[in-house]
């Protein structure tokens, strides 16, 4: 069987002394595209972030490549290859478009411009965008500026906390089809989604938390068509 | 025209405003960088500056002992490298201690470091004003023909002109920095969003020693071309420098250093212009009350505009 990419085992974790995560446990494997749905405050973003050690974790254990990364400081984790996209305050508003990628590149040691070349044919929209200010562009060509920056290292995985919030359905089809661009290109993607119905169309694999313990897990399509799971987060007008 | 106001405005009251102007900018750069990379405000930059300025008084008088006559300019970079030596020790001593704690902790603490500063400078140089044979400073004798002889004379010594450029070179030289260079543009975004560049993995460590290097040379420079338009050091310049600057940073918006070369300009100037004789024979306002001036537009600018005028961070 082959190597999960990244993996969570049986974690416990949260912020300070507050218990988030209860026994979570999950995986990516190479090439998937895996989606963590659930209802809001059940743990999504901080099972995400206990990946790049932004949080406490008291028992378990997180892996990349079979490589034991818990605890590591988010700067090291970057380094060996976990790029993670934040939800809110994912670029650098005062920088141009191109200076939001240079910095994303700030770990990669070299072959900068090639790397910024295929990232304008990934997403076209920016290249001309390139000088701009990327405070000054739209919340769907920021999230494009933020994946495109993300992406600019060699990564392993990448992370996605809610690509879509806030995002008008036009833009939200758009960074869903990028998102299987992305898949395209050989990396793996855990993505985090308030968007439950359209993230598992496109994902291989998802996961439903609830209270910070993994409550289902199937395939994207068998959880979309799972009707329990249809009336507990489908439903609604996400 | 030129002889009824223009020469006596321009050359005793635009001019001089625009030396205070080019000092309390260079001083500003580092505040307004300081506070948004470091996000504290630092009490202690003007006694750093002061302290880069003894550095470099020192300096000259131990090479002139040897019979070589030095020029502030030239002593400027040996003690900007003391001044950088010293921004990194407090770092390391005072303010990293309290990276991760309240902003209050820190702003205490640089508090603090501006005490001892001035105590250790106090201590070493004694307390009172050393004042240099102020000599006459004589206009630069080419500007003063080659302008009387369009008819708008300008007189403006040597320091004057040395002054100008070198803010003129050390703001190019920051511009080029911060828009072409990597760790310059690595300083804009930390100063964007901390948290998002730590999640980028930049190393921030790295760029806050770069923000105490250019923030130590800009500071230097000004402590520099403070005394060579005073021919004074004294030990509280500094302390006395520091409210226009932080208005100055304050009025140009926290975190744009160009907002501060230009808050620095505008509050130089409009501390000289306010005892200009605007309306009858008098100053418009006692020379006295200039450093009131800088405080008025610091207080204006926080009621009316605290995020200052070239949208900087406002808190």
């Amino acid at each position: 069987m082959t190597q999960p990419v990244l993996s969570l085992n049986h974690l416990n974790a949260g912020y300070g002394q507050t218990e988030i995560l209860h026994d979570l446990s999950l995986h990516v494997m190479p090439n998937e595209i895996v989606a963590i749905i659930g209802p809001n405050g059940a743990g999504k973003s901080t099972a995400m972030k206990s990946v790049l050690g932004l949080l406490n974790i008291r028992e378990g254990s997180v892996e990349l490549n079979g490589e034991n990364i818990t605890d590591t400081p988010a700067q090291k984790v970057i380094e060996r290859g976990i790029s993670y996209v934040p939800q809110t305050n994912n670029v650098f508003v005062n920088l141009s478009v191109q200076e939001n990628l240079e910095m994303g590149a700030w770990t990669r040691p070299n072959g900068i411009e090639d790397r910024l070349q295929e990232m304008y044919e990934l997403f076209p929209d920016l290249a001309e965008k390139r000088t701009q200010a990327a405070g000054s562009l739209s919340g769907g060509q920021r999230q494009m500026v933020a994946m495109a920056k993300a992406l600019m290292v060699d990564a392993k995985i990448l992370l996605l906390d809610e690509p879509t919030a806030g995002l008008s359905p036009k833009y939200r089809g758009e960074i869903f089809s990028t998102i299987q661009k992305i898949k395209g290109t050989g990396v793996p993607i855990l993505i985090v989604e308030q968007n439950a119905k359209q993230a598992l169309g496109v994902s291989d694999r998802g996961y439903v938390l609830v209270d910070g313990a993994n409550r289902h897990e199937g395939t994207g399509q068998g959880l979309a068509n799972d009707p329990e799971i249809a009336r507990m987060f489908l439903g609604g007008g996400h | 025209m030129w002889d009824a106001f223009g020469f006596e405005f321009v050359n005793f009251y635009l001019i001089p405003g625009l030396v205070l102007g080019c000092i309390y900018a260079l001083g500003a750069i580092g505040i307004t960088l300081t506070f948004g990379i470091l996000r504290f405000a630092n009490f202690a930059h003007g006694e750093v500056m002061m302290s880069g300025a003894y550095i470099a008084w020192t300096i000259m008088a131990l090479v002139g002992a040897a019979g070589i006559a030095l020029h502030p300019l030239v002593a400027l970079p040996f003690a900007a490298i003391f001044v950088i030596g010293l921004f990194l020790l407090c770092d390391r001593w005072f303010y990293k201690p309290f990276r991760k704690a309240d902003t209050i902790k820190i702003v205490i603490a640089s508090f603090g470091v501006m005490l001892i500063i001035r105590s250790a400078v106090q201590a070493l140089w004694g307390p009172n004003q050393i004042t240099f044979v102020p000599g006459i400073a004589r206009p630069n004798a080419w500007l003063q023909s080659v302008t009387g002889d369009a008819g708008m004379m300008i007189l403006m010594p040597n320091k004057h002109l040395w002054i100008f450029a070198g803010t003129i070179l050390l703001v190019v030289a920051l511009s080029y920095l911060l828009n072409r260079t990597r760790t310059g543009k690595a300083m804009r975004a930390v100063s964007d969003s901390p948290d998002l560049a730590h999640v980028t993995g930049i190393n921030v460590e790295t760029v806050i020693k770069a923000t105490w290097i250019v923030g130590g040379i800009c500071a230097t420079a000004a402590g520099v071309f403070l005394v060579m338009d005073t021919q004074t050091l004294e030990t509280t310049m500094g302390f006395r420098m520091l409210l226009p600057m932080f208005a100055a940073a304050i009025l140009g918006g926290i975190g744009k250093p160009y907002g501060a070369v230009f808050g620095g300009l505008v509050i130089g100037l409009a501390e000289e212009l306010s005892a200009y004789p605007w309306i009858g024979d008098t100053p418009l306002l006692s020379p006295g009350y200039k450093t009131g001036v800088a405080f008025a537009i610091m207080v204006v600018m926080l009621i009316v505009r605290p995020q200052g005028l070239f949208k900087g961070r406002s808190f």
